[in-house]
């Protein structure tokens, strides 16, 4: 990487300036610089070292090696409790949510009237989405007496107690989760708008019908916007927190449990901040492998100009 | 011809048909907070979204619902903490991006990856040694651990976003400022920087919805219910409401969530341009 930027900079000026432009750019980059060693490599490499320990706030760590690994792996019923939930979670909201942003976004596009309207109310529970007045309109929303159930009851459902009941309450995060759209619709509608407008014209010139420029042209153009969200929208539900600590509380009998809350409640709740630190570290190999994959995977959907 | 004029007045039709109804469904939870806000409690499980008669009075029940505290001192709480944030933020991330979008230094390549690298970091990694550091500080119970972060860019996010903006805009500025004799001060704050002001405002922005709704981190620092920011002193309210409470605990809801929703009213171009300038590349 380093080499790189070489060429660059011996066809720029004399060494004396580059050492000088050197000086300059780790004093404009100090602040992220010190930023990155004392609250994220450093607390890295102590993760890593705290995952091998037992420790409890208040003792000093006490080394067990691979102990905590080995029984997140082996004996933890709960681990496994909240990777089931924590990968339902992601198969479901993370397909559904970016079907609906590109739905949306191709009605959106083409700039009818009264679009940047329509977009401000789309994207509007992005914004909020995360907060907790949300969690407390949710919890009445799908309450006995919700709207939810009124609705359904319309159609001959008999009301349900989606909050309470473990085979139901994981559909009610994975809503709202859902619900949240917004902001991948965003960015597939800035991608729709790269796509040259004579490209349209030509295919329908050709004969094409609308059904078949979506999917022979469209949607080909729009991959790498689609690769791009689903990474961001896995990672970030991957870590969903504060709705199921909310909403749900985990509960019914560890039905909501995502992995988030799990480590937390190791952490904070038990202080068993050696046993978290590996959960820590097990969610992060998690992460990058599904990060790799999907990479891997993209190069066989993706597809790149050029 | 007026076939097909027709056929697409109906196909346009139809789509602002399903744009009504899809709006309708994503805003109907809000309505329905704004509806509750003011009903009573008899009138809490009506069909309809707004009661007939509007009882304001759950506003100022909710004002006071939490022993010792009015919900202003939550607010105060709340807008110190994320009025701080983002001036941290803007300021760090602004200089920070310079430095990477217009000076040519060793290892600059290196420490933009790791950059990108840190914007797919799942936060729990250093959510415990984060922890343990601020404590060892003796930060726990006071706002420092979430406020000091900022002044350091510690969201990949914004850097990325003003790199990029700045990566816009023509060398030709610095150049002609060089040879007038500005320095990379100079160059920065009075030339690069006040062209940033549109991707300053959308980091200043999205950096104040953020840290309002930063509820785990608030969570984890603010101990003490004087320290209480509004989501915390909502879920208290929350978890000790009971059916008698629900008006004045809604109406605090729905008043949590007008900050954030005034500024997206009157700046919704800032983030819109903010989210598609970072998604594209």
């Amino acid at each position: 990487m380093f080499a790189a930027s070489k060429p660059k900079r011996s066809s720029r000026a004399l060494n004396l300036s580059t050492i000088k432009d050197g000086y300059w750019g780790y004093l404009f980059i100090s602040p992220w610089l010190i930023g990155l060693l004392a609250l994220t490599l450093w607390p890295m490499l102590q993760s890593i070292y705290l995952s091998l320990t037992n420790y409890h706030l208040l003792e000093s760590p006490h080394w067990i090696g691979l102990g905590n690994y080995q029984e997140i792996l082996m004996e933890d019923k709960t681990f496994i409790q909240a990777l089931k939930v924590t990968f339902t979670y992601v198969l479901f909201s993370v397909p559904l949510k970016l079907a609906f942003a590109l739905l949306v976004a191709m009605l959106l596009f083409q700039s009818i009237r009264g679009m940047s309207m329509f977009r401000a109310i789309f994207y509007l529970p992005s914004l909020i989405g995360g907060s907790v007045a949300i969690a407390a309109i949710w919890r009445n929303l799908f309450g006995l007496d919700g709207a939810i159930n009124r609705v359904l009851s319309w159609f001959g459902v008999i009301p349900v107690d989606w909050i309470n009941q473990p085979s139901t309450a994981l559909s009610t995060l994975i809503a709202l989760s859902i619900w949240q759209f917004g902001s991948a619709m965003v960015i597939f509608l800035a991608g729709l708008k790269q796509i040259p407008r004579d490209l349209y014209e030509a295919a329908s010139v050709d004969g094409a019908g609308k059904v078949r420029i979506f999917f022979k042209m469209t949607l080909p153009l729009l991959t790498p916007m689609i690769l791009f969200n689903l990474i961001m929208q896995t990672i970030n539900s991957f870590q969903m927190f504060t709705q199921a600590f909310v909403v749900t509380k985990g509960g019914p009998i560890d039905s909501t449990l995502v992995y988030a809350l799990y480590l937390y409640e190791k952490a904070f709740v038990f202080f068993d901040m050696g046993y978290a630190s590996a959960l820590a570290w097990i969610l992060l190999l998690l992460i990058a492998a599904l990060t790799v994959l999907l990479f891997a995977t993209s190069r066989r959907w993706v597809h790149y100009e050029n | 011809m007026r076939g097909i004029s027709m056929n697409e007045k109906i196909q346009l039709g139809w789509r602002y048909l399903v744009l009504a109804l899809g709006s309708l469904l994503m805003i109907y939870p809000i309505l329905w907070l704004a509806g509750s806000s003011v009903k009573a409690n008899d009138a809490m499980t009506s069909m309809q979204l707004f009661p007939e008669t509007w009882r304001w009075a759950n506003f100022s029940d909710g004002w006071q619902a939490i022993p010792g505290f009015t919900f202003g001192h939550f607010f105060f709480n709340s807008f110190f903490i994320a009025g701080v944030s983002v001036i941290g933020t803007v300021l760090s991330s602004a200089i920070v991006a310079f430095g990477f979008a217009r000076i040519v230094f060793p290892l600059r390549s290196f420490w933009f990856a790791i950059l990108m690298l840190t914007l797919m970091l799942p936060t729990q990694v250093t959510l415990v040694p984060q922890y343990i550091l601020f404590q060892s500080f003796d930060w726990i119970g006071t706002s420092l651990p979430i406020i000091v972060p900022h002044f350091l860019a510690v969201s990949p996010f914004f850097v990325f976003l003003l790199i990029q903006f700045i990566r816009g805009i023509p060398r030709d500025l610095d150049e002609s400022a060089k040879i007038d004799g500005c320095s990379m001060v100079g160059i920065a704050f009075r030339i690069v920087l006040p062209l940033c002001v549109p991707a300053l405002v959308t980091t200043a922005l999205f950096c104040f919805i953020w840290t309002w709704d930063d509820f785990l981190a608030q969570m984890l620092y603010l101990t003490d219910t004087a320290k209480y920011t509004v989501p915390l002193a909502l879920r208290l309210f929350l978890d000790n409401s009971s059916a008698v409470t629900w008006g004045a605990m809604y109406a605090m809801a729905l008043l949590s969530i007008v900050p954030c929703f005034l500024l997206f009213a009157f700046a919704q171009r800032y983030f819109v341009e903010g989210i598609a300038t970072t998604g594209i590349k």
